[in-house]
């Protein structure tokens, strides 16, 4: 059997699940949740430093960017100059080129601003970023992205931090079946058997946050997506039986009694 | 002695202070951060010569949790 790699921009990764580090009730709680999960790559954001307190610890004091992949993103960022800005820092603190693009449209459903997203997609790929880009699940525009050089597409599954799981697998599907870049469902996974559902249907991989941070037990729910994400993947490998309206006997008719 | 903005707040500093007298007084040195100054990201080899002035604007950022 053909080996199963999953590589973003060129890059081969030993986990297809990514995490979130925000929402954490501390940095050792994140950091054992990441070791749980097994991921690759976290997600950081990029903030001013806290000029009053000195002692203050660091992200970095926990999770060791020489081990773990710093993906830098750009939450918080609601137009296309914000979102270059931070990447740009981000880039300056560490070479990171690796980055993950969103650029938000509305503070209640923090729903992506597409055509923003697609202008600094082509700026950031232009300066040499490796650009995965937080999207709708529009099949139209996550192809746009795709042809404007982005690295990964990372389509909604549904709000971020909602936790409603994947709200639209049609779309889901067809950006997986159109893409030639890894498809990474990113935002509203609620729970492990959400992931395994995206994973089934042929993601490359899935991005959870909030689903393991508020989690009553986040490092066992980093554990249980860690599990989950292997299995959908398998599963999707293995390619599932067909569905029929009747039934079918599992024990053979010849030889009855 | 000058004035400059410091992520957001006055902070008043001793003349001829470079970027890098500035980091070494919040223990920023050889840490993982970016510096922008008005509006322009400081490589970190300049950090040494560039020297702050009155009314300056710095930006100091760092990498914290996020999804």
């Amino acid at each position: 059997m053909k080996k199963d790699i999953f590589k973003i921009a060129g890059k081969s990764l030993k986990s297809r699940l990514i995490i979130g580090t925000g929402k954490y009730k501390s940095f050792l709680e994140t950091a054992k949740a990441v070791e749980a999960s097994g991921a690759s790559i976290v997600t950081v954001a990029v903030r001013r430093v806290n000029i009053l307190d000195k002692k203050k610890p660091l992200l970095s004091d926990y999770i060791d960017p020489k081990k773990i992949i710093f993906l830098p993103n750009t939450a918080g960022c609601f137009t296309s100059e914000e979102a270059l800005r931070t990447l740009r820092l981000a880039r300056e603190m560490g070479g990171w080129k690796l980055v993950k693009l969103e650029v938000i449209g509305d503070k209640k459903t923090l729903y992506p601003n597409m055509i923003e997203t697609i202008k600094s997609t082509k700026i950031l790929v232009k300066e040499g970023f490796k650009v995965m880009v937080y999207c709708t699940d529009d099949p139209l525009l996550a192809k746009k992205l795709e042809d404007n050089g982005a690295s990964a597409i990372m389509p909604l599954a549904s709000p971020i931090g909602s936790g409603l799981g994947l709200q639209n697998k049609v779309n889901i599907s067809l950006i997986i079946k159109q893409s030639k870049v890894p498809v990474i469902v990113d935002a509203g996974i609620g729970t492990a058997s959400d992931a395994t559902i995206a994973m089934e249907l042929g993601c490359d991989g899935v991005l959870i946050n909030s689903a393991i941070a508020k989690a009553k037990k986040p490092t066992l729910m980093a554990k249980a997506f860690r599990d989950a994400v292997i299995s959908g993947r398998n599963s999707y490998l293995a390619g599932r039986m067909g569905k029929n309206y009747f039934a079918t006997a599992s024990s053979p008719t010849k030889g009855l009694i | 002695m000058a004035k400059i903005q410091l992520n957001g707040k006055k902070v008043v500093i001793k003349s001829k202070y470079s970027i890098l007298d500035l980091l070494k007084k919040y223990d920023l040195v050889n840490k993982k951060i970016a510096v922008e100054h008005n509006g322009v990201i400081v490589p970190k080899v300049f950090f040494k010569k560039k020297y702050l002035k009155n009314n300056d604007k710095l930006e100091i950022v760092h990498f914290i949790g996020g999804g």
